[in-house]
């Protein structure tokens, strides 16, 4: 299966190589460094690049390359969705996933890429079950160590793959046991420049942190799980209960993870939080255009829209802007042309406006395309689509934990058409 | 590798003795590992030497901190291989974490250092004998990585070993060695298919996965190793980690494909052009033979469906994209449309996930449309979106295009045309000829949509129309005379090549339509000629040659020129086209015959080019596969077989039971029915190991009052034949249940008395007795299709009616013989995976507590009390036998009384039959089996009467959900490398002996005892009834009256459910 891997950063040099059977020479990375070459972006590098002898898959994820080495008949998906784990299992363990981080942490994360898989096939891939053999490293760890004199090999055995619950690791104690939920819900929709709706979507997630002492069997049920059309979920969810009585009933793995995902019912309509009222136009004749672009409240269900903010990519033919914002504040990049206007919170009576003059650069035409702006926003306490969390009942240990349901909504990819 | 035995090492730690030292390094491990690396480059040999001191030194610390670097050196792909004598004595070092770094290095570099590598093999296969499961793991993961040929028969003998192993975990590193041996020397093939034939039949959902991979890997083609383990894998399946999923998942599609006949014959409302050509040879035929014969699915196909649509909702996305080939290439066409949904949502995942599935997406909906087209908003592209994806879903959108939503999509391909990116306006131009010429309705707005965008300012973007316009045109040329015009005055503009050329074909092929411009940009061409790229110069050559047959007075003298200038040009191809151009067209005396048709063969009518997609040929590979995804043949790729014309022998799936040798039926046994002579056949020998089973067991029980009855039923084996085949007959006769308890009694007491005389008259006795409804129960349990052990139903079912003829007898008095009985049986019926020896022994104590199920006062007058008997429940082997008492205080009569809705719905109860009337003041004990399915979560179930029903729960203490079995101590001890909860007590002076600890352990959990050689330590073994997961209790008496509880146990969660009742349950005495 995956036989080998390279880490390597934007510029190409390859700083972490890992293979699970014979060493494979570096060599064959050469055709991913001209794939990369002809690439305009790094995200254009195509996944799957099909060498003499080799098959090299790949993915760009944190401004790092994922490279890894097949010889064989392999699902791409299979390896792709693996080194996407790695990627979370760097920033599970350090914080974040960046060329510094493996870098500083270079013999833990070969320690680890070594669990993870063996002879190339997935061997440990749950974050529970790696933490309990090789303890991400902290500070206060090593302070309690220095103190007690003790060492982190701990004097029971593993158990998270012998169980039947490989997410979960045993022994789990807290003193404040609490079970946090968040429900988050992002709209992905297209809108014309009329402000019609081209496509919109609502996709949700919820995005669990479980502190509990023991084996807890938790049940999550929901008020209307009616509008829930498509659902996917962390292995630790029981289907069958789910199919018979739309409940979510499951053993969490310890600390913070992903319950379900899922797609609400696409029959219903949904609803656009703001409007934006835009006009971007350039002269035929002259060398300069103007930009106006105003956001106002839509359906916000009587909820404050807050980090609002719009993504341009201007045209490259853009010399220079002078524009004006009533609220908040804009930056430009003139290298990469991108215009930033972080709004903040949107105020119905006083609506944020931006606008002001665009000079092209002379000689150069018209753009016959106005680019498209992307909308960030946040509403706190409300999940657009009305999904509602109804009860969360634990089974299996004695204690009251601490429960707590957060909502949220997002945009999530939210484009305006010019 | 090692770590995880005894675990954890985390960045530094060696014990406390170097704390100050590992502090520093912990804040900056950045310094010591860059710093080796730099070091390596710049004072390459002296700092290796440092190393090498470091390594041979005797404080651990300085070892572990060498390794670190040296690990890191290999991290970064630098050479250490010169370390190698110096690492490998430390090989067997007692710090885990040093270990582990040595396996790590061992790995990497024995290869290189064959010899050397040799004098680690040793610890190695010290380890594999290990009593810690992951200790034998690691060390054979790390024997089976050094790649040295000349360790494979120990690599081979390692792992038989371990493939037999207890632990599932060992097994499951064997199944991945066997691929590492495998690749090593090929030469074992033959060996390790029969390691792998053994591991295919575990049961465990841990070595599932890898074995199959191994399968895969060895020997893909050996599909009849598959066939009895192919229904336990379904049924696996949801069970098993998810990479293994992918695994098993595209295995059994190729299997699936072997095995059972095409399901999408017969729903022809989905035949679209979908049918391939090969389906079309034998079209006749099978039509004559499914109209005969109507397509009936093969259960095992249907079970294989079932059994994957779950997992079509996992998070992860090789598993749904793996459902939905197998959906594909094995669903009847109408239900292939189920996995769309969670396609799509791939869609939301990371941009190479995008990728994958964009492309299967884009295979898919050539062949089915429909699929996709409700979601085809989903495929709207981006401003943000790769190139690739763009182009991706560009593709699919185009498929998806039919005259209903044509006009929305070619409005959505309006905003792409626009694209700042050209290279995808360029597609969607493309996009839009494809949908022109599938489309006849919207042909001509396309082609005007077309026109309009010559006049762009884009030069890729005007080529590419051009391109496309000179298609379409070609497609209906008729009355597209001033389209022609039109790009003939854009012309001089046009610069793109490609473009250019198009344009002049389209003039050749239609001068007659343009008689005017024709010559005039002949004339235009003739006086650029030399500065055209090659592309465009064949394309004037062909103009002029054309004109000149259709026009040549005026433009003879151009052709002429443009010739001459073709003949001196650089590129052979020209030289060549103008050579045989001037053959052709000017008439001469050497080849008169051939310039007679050069107007025919000029000017003959083209076809029409098709516009297809680049997806066309794509289903020719396995969805989902490499191969798929780029298109070519990836090495190892395994092609999918068409489905089989008829069906292969279905039966070879049946599980059968390996069974002992049966002796030759005896006397008047040989009957000529096969079934009762099995029957016949099991009582003629295996009568004495029932009895023998039974008789060690029912010594342990506590009561012997009826016991003595229990030996002296199985003396006789020759009248037991005949008793057990007259009541199996009788009992199919009737179908009325009876369960009055005091008449069976009676006549089974009866029973009893005449089989200790062995008297014939037992045959009339019997056949009263044996009753139909525990029969029929038995056949509807054995004839499911799940129960594996088929072959066996026929003497099982005879030795349950013999229990069941007990039955009533010994509820009025204990309840001891007939677990023996139940006991025997259950030992014989548990699916035991391993050559491990789990016997299952009576229950060490029977609690005579009862709860209320029922009070009499809810119950309008009904009341019951259940308690737990602590047998293997005779229903199903996972299931906990519950008591029940029911009890009529009302003084009417009260009437069928059974068991209604349960809740949570999926709960498996086995149900008592109907109690058709309960007279006033008389009560009746029945039995139920619960699956609890190893949780203490309540069972909620409605009690009914005719008249009311009542809601009632059983909340079993997790100890009841416990079976117990007996083990010797030396298995007990290697079992305890499972997962461990434990606890200290304090326990009064005086109970310290052994009759109080087991007796209150015995009273909280249904455990068996097992010798223990200490004195000071008790041991006790269970497992759960309904995965079989084995419980050892280990209680540990100390100094000053505390105690250690311990219990391991793959389930957590009911390891510390059951310390927390036993720490009660002790402390108390």
């Amino acid at each position: 299966m995956i036989n080998s891997l390279f880490l390597i950063n934007p510029s190409g040099e390859m700083f972490l190589e890992k293979h699970w059977k014979s060493v494979v020479s570096r060599s064959v990375c050469d055709y991913f460094l001209e794939a990369k070459e002809k690439a305009l972006e790094p995200e254009d590098v195509p996944p799957v690049i099909h060498t003499p002898h080799h098959y090299l898959i790949s993915i760009y994820r944190d401004k790092l390359f994922f490279l890894s080495v097949i010889q064989t008949e392999v699902p791409p998906l299979f390896v792709i969705e693996f080194l996407h784990r790695v990627a979370e299992m760097i920033q599970d363990y350090f914080g974040e996933c960046s060329e510094t981080v493996v870098k500083d942490h270079m013999v833990m994360v070969y320690e680890l890429l070594e669990e993870m898989l063996d002879n190339g096939f997935p061997l440990a891939t749950e974050s529970n079950v790696l933490k309990e053999m090789i303890r991400p490293p902290t500070i206060l760890r090593s302070v309690v160590n220095t103190l007690t004199g003790t060492s982190n090999v701990g004097d029971t055995l593993l158990t998270g793959q012998l169980s039947t619950i490989p997410w979960r690791r045993a022994g789990v104690r807290y003193t404040n046991n609490e079970a946090y939920f968040d429900v988050v819900e992002e709209i992905d929709a297209i809108l014309d420049q009329s402000g019609t709706t081209v496509f919109a979507e609502i996709q949700g997630v919820v995005e669990a942190c479980v502190k509990l002492s023991g084996m807890p069997d938790l049940t999550l049920s929901f008020m209307n799980p009616r509008l829930l059309d498509d659902v996917s979920f962390h292995p630790c969810v029981r289907y069958k209960l789910w199919e018979s009585e739309r409940v979510l009933s499951f053993i969490p793995p310890d600390g913070n993870f992903t319950l379900m995902t899922y797609h609400v019912n696409a029959q219903n309509l949904v609803a656009i939080p703001v409007y934006v009222k835009q006009s971007i136009s350039f002269f035929e004749c002259g060398s300069d255009g103007r930009l106006d672009v105003t956001v106002g409240p839509k359906q916000t269900m009587g909820k404050t829209v807050e980090g609002v903010m719009v993504t341009v990519h201007l045209p490259k033919t853009i010399l220079s802007i002078n524009l004006t914002a009533t609220q908040g504040s804009y930056t430009y990049d003139n290298g990469t042309k991108l215009l930033v206007w972080d709004i903040g919170k949107l105020n119905p009576q006083k609506l944020p406006n931006l606008r002001g003059s665009l000079s092209l650069q002379a000689g150069a035409p018209k753009p016959e395309e106005n680019p498209s702006l992307n909308i960030d926003l946040k509403i706190q306490q409300l999940a657009i689509s009305g999904l509602k969390v109804n009860r969360l009942d634990m089974f299996g240990e004695k204690y009251k934990p601490f429960k707590g349901v957060k909502y949220i909504t997002k945009a999530g990819k939210f484009q305006v058409r010019t | 590798m090692l770590s995880m035995s005894t675990n954890n090492l985390s960045y530094s730690d060696q014990g406390g003795t170097d704390s100050a030292v590992e502090v520093g390094q912990e804040t900056t491990p950045t310094s010591s590992n860059a710093g080796a690396g730099f070091g390596l480059f710049s004072v390459d040999f002296k700092k290796n030497e440092d190393l090498k001191e470091m390594l041979e030194s005797n404080k651990e610390s300085l070892k572990l901190e060498a390794m670190k670097r040296v690990v890191g050196l290999i991290a970064k792909g630098k050479n250490a291989s010169e370390l190698f004598p110096a690492v490998v004595k430390n090989v067997a070092s007692k710090n885990i974490e040093l270990k582990k770094l040595v396996y790590v290095y061992l790995v990497r570099y024995a290869e290189e250092q064959q010899d050397l590598a040799l004098l680690s093999i040793s610890t190695f296969q010290r380890a594999l004998k290990d009593p810690n499961q992951l200790i034998r793991a690691s060390a054979l993961r790390v024997l089976s990585s050094i790649r040295v040929p000349i360790i494979v028969p120990i690599m081979m003998l390692a792992i038989k070993e371990a493939a037999s192993d207890m632990s599932p975990y060992v097994r499951k590193t064997s199944a991945h060695a066997i691929q590492k041996l495998y690749s090593l020397d090929q030469d074992q093939k033959e060996l390790l298919i029969e390691v792998i034939e053994k591991l295919l039949k575990d049961k465990s959902t841990l070595v599932a996965g890898s074995v199959v991979m191994a399968f895969e890997e060895v020997c893909p083609d050996r599909i009849d190793l598959i066939h009895k383990n192919y229904r336990k894998l379904c049924n696996l399946l949801v069970d098993v980690e998810e990479w293994g999923q992918v695994v098993i998942i595209s295995m059994l599609t190729r299997y699936a494909r072997t095995q059972f006949t095409s399901p999408w014959k017969e729903d022809g409302v989905f035949d679209e052009h979908n049918e391939r050509a090969f389906y079309e040879s034998d079209e006749e035929k099978t039509r004559d033979e499914t109209e005969a014969k109507p397509y009936m699915m093969d259960p095992d196909h249907r079970l294989l469906l079932r059994n994957t649509k779950p997992l079509l909702q996992s998070r992860n996305t090789a598993v749904v994209m793996s459902v939905a080939q197998l959906y594909w290439h094995l669903a009847p066409k109408n239900e292939v449309s189920i996995v769309t949904k969670s396609l799509v949502r791939l869609l939301r995942s990371h941009r190479e996930v995008q990728y994958i599935v964009l492309q299967n997406i884009a295979t898919m909906s050539i062949q089915r449309k429909g699929m996709f087209e409700p979601y085809m908003k989903s495929f709207y592209v981006r401003s943000t979106d790769a190139t690739h994806i763009k182009s991706l879903k560009l593709e699919i959108l185009t498929s998806l295009a039919n005259e209903a939503n044509i006009s929305t999509i070619l409005r959505e391909f309006q905003t792409y045309v626009k694209s700042q990116d050209k290279q995808f306006a360029a597609g969607t131009i493309q996009a839009i000829g494809r949908c022109a010429t599938n489309i006849s309705e919207v042909t001509d707005t396309c082609l005007n949509g077309l026109v309009l965008l010559l006049s762009n300012r884009d030069e890729t973007v005007v080529a590419e129309s051009v391109v496309v316009i000179r298609k379409l045109l070609q497609i209906q040329p008729t009355q597209h005379s001033d389209i022609i015009k039109h790009m003939a005055k854009l012309f001089d503009n046009i610069t793109v090549p490609m473009a250019r050329a198009s344009i002049l074909w389209l003039m050749g092929e239609y001068c007659e339509r343009v008689p005017k411009i024709a010559p005039d940009v002949l004339r235009k061409m003739a006086k650029s000629f030399t500065s055209e790229e090659d592309i465009v110069k064949l394309q004037i050559v062909n103009l002029a040659a054309k004109l000149y047959l259709t026009n040549s007075k005026q433009t003879k003298l151009l052709t002429q020129y443009i010739l001459n200038l073709g003949k001196y040009d650089q590129n052979y191809d020209i030289r060549d086209r103008t050579r045989f151009i001037r053959q052709l067209i000017v008439p001469n005396d050497k080849n008169g015959a051939l310039s007679k048709y050069a107007h025919r063969i000029l000017l003959a009518p083209k076809p029409a080019p098709v516009l297809e997609s680049a997806y066309k040929d794509r289903d020719r590979y396995q969805l989902g596969t490499l191969s798929h995804t780029i298109n070519t043949k990836a090495s190892g790729y395994l092609e999918l077989s068409d489905w089989p014309a008829v069906a292969p022998d279905q039966s070879v799936r049946n599980v059968e039971v390996i069974e002992p040798e049966w002796a030759p039926s005896l006397g008047k046994t040989g009957k000529s029915k096969p079934a009762k002579s099995s029957d016949d056949k099991f009582y003629s020998d295996s009568g004495e190991e029932e009895e023998e089973e039974e008789k060690g067991s029912g010594s342990s029980s506590s009561e012997d009052g009826s016991s003595s009855s229990s030996s002296s039923e199985e003396s006789g084996s020759d009248a037991e034949s005949h008793v057990q085949k007259n009541s199996s007959q009788s009992s199919e006769e009737s179908d009325k249940s009876s369960s009055q308890s005091e008449k069976s009694s009676s006549e089974s007491d009866s029973e009893k008395k005449e089989r200790k005389t062995k008297t014939p008259l037992q045959k009339k006795t019997v056949k009263p007795t044996a009753k139909d409804g525990y029969h029929t129960i038995m056949e509807h349990i054995f004839n499911e299709e799940s129960w594996t052990y088929v072959t066996k139903n026929q003497h099982t079912k005879t030795i349950f009616v013999n229990v069941i003829n007990q039955h009533s007898v010994l509820q009025t008095f204990s309840y001891s013989h007939w677990s023996t009985l139940c006991v025997s049986l259950f030992t014989q019926l548990c699916p035991l995976s391993l050559a491990f020896p789990l016997q299952l022994s009576g229950p060490a104590f029977v609690p005579e507590k009862s709860h209320d199920l029922l009070h009499r006062m809810t119950g309008k007058g009904l009341s019951a009390q259940y308690q737990f008997p602590r047998q293997p429940c005779l229903y199903q082997p996972t299931m906990v036998s519950v008591q029940i008492s029911l009890t009529n205080t009302t003084d009417h009569p009260l009437e069928q009384i059974h068991i209604g809705d349960r809740s949570p719905t999926g709960l498996n109860i086995h149900c008592f039959n109907t109690i058709e009337c309960l007279e006033p003041e008389a009560s009746v004990t029945v039995f139920i089996g619960i699956d609890f399915n190893d949780s203490t979560q309540a069972a909620n179930f409605q009690l009914c009467t005719k008249e009311d029903h009542f809601s009632v729960s059983i909340q079993p203490a997790i100890g009841e959900l416990l079976l117990p079995i007996t083990m010797t101590e030396l298995d007990f001890r290697k079992l305890l490398g499972m997962n461990e909860s434990s606890a200290t007590i304090t326990m009064a002076a005086e109970n310290m002996t052994s009759q109080p600890i087991s007796r209150p352990v015995a009273t909280v959990a249904n455990l068996g005892m097992v010798p223990s050689s200490q004195d000071n330590v008790h041991r006790f073994a269970g497992k759960t009834a309904s995965s079989g997961a084995v419980v050892l209790v280990t209680v540990e008496l100390r100094e000053s009256s505390t105690a250690l509880i311990t219990i391991n146990t793959e389930k957590s969660v009911m390891g510390s459910m059951l310390l927390r009742d036993l720490k009660l349950a002790l402390a108390q005495t």
